[in-house]
């Protein structure tokens, strides 16, 4: 027994395949958070009180510094869509939802940007 | 058109609380509260890579004790986050269903506070 409606058949085009995409990748994101922001924590604590010349000295290593910039990303991914499915359930009123949802991803890559390039201007030398 | 007479589905205060539910929420508020420091994240970045000047005001700020206290409501929100979240891996291996679910709740509850009582104690000493 087939579970498409007739307006399926008739347009053949079967699924786009991206049904589970958002799950999946707020699935993703979760897994690769867990070690990657207890690396974050870890540098925050050993940051604090800092001054700039032990920023640069601290970021001055690729190795944070490429892991720094991972973290940021996997949070602002996993932040995203985490933020739009509170957006859908509570926003009702389409047009305020749209505007929202824009807003949403427009924070989350606006914060990821100034992060990995402030993050990269560190790792060159400030 | 009238209102149709049909009966009402029941809302939050006629069920009895349950620790899954408070759980569910707070993992909620915890996401949206980390959203929300990840801008402070990027400030503090930012201040970094513009200069000194820049760099002493954002340290300045998390060195209050207003700046420290969202610095230690941050680290909670993201242990007791990813506690909750370790817990939504099980459910998604459809395990943890039964009456365990509720030691899951307590042990985010309990585990989100006692990790960063730990994390400040060690930062402390």
């Amino acid at each position: 027994m087939s579970y498409r409606t007739p307006y399926s058949r008739v347009t053949g085009l079967g699924s786009a395949k991206e049904g589970t995409g958002h799950f999946w990748t707020q699935r993703m994101t979760a897994v690769a958070n867990v070690p990657l922001m207890l690396f974050l924590v870890w540098l925050i604590v050993s940051l604090v009180g800092a001054d700039r010349a032990q920023m640069l000295a601290t970021f001055a290593n690729p190795f944070v510094t490429a892991l720094t910039i991972l973290t940021v990303l996997s949070a602002c991914i996993h932040m995203k869509l985490g933020l739009q499915v509170v957006i859908e359930d509570y926003v009702q009123a389409e047009g305020s939802k749209i505007v929202l949802i824009l807003l949403n991803t427009f924070f989350s890559y606006g914060v990821a940007a100034v992060a990995v390039v402030s993050l990269l201007k560190l790792s060159f030398g400030g | 058109m009238a209102e149709p007479n049909r009966p009402l589905s029941p809302h939050l205060q006629i069920y009895k609380f349950e620790i899954t539910m408070a759980m569910s929420i707070v993992h909620r508020i915890t996401g949206v509260g980390l959203y929300l420091g990840t801008a402070l994240l990027a400030w503090w970045f930012a201040a970094a890579a513009i200069g000194d000047g820049a760099f002493d005001i954002a340290q300045g700020f998390f060195n209050h004790w207003f700046g420290r206290l969202i610095l230690i409501g941050y680290t909670w929100a993201l242990f007791h986050h990813m506690l909750g979240g370790l817990r939504h891996f099980v459910w998604d291996m459809g395990k943890g269903y039964g009456p365990e679910r509720y030691t899951y709740g307590w042990l985010t509850l309990i585990g989100g506070v006692v990790l960063t009582a730990l994390l400040w104690l060690l930062v402390l000493i």
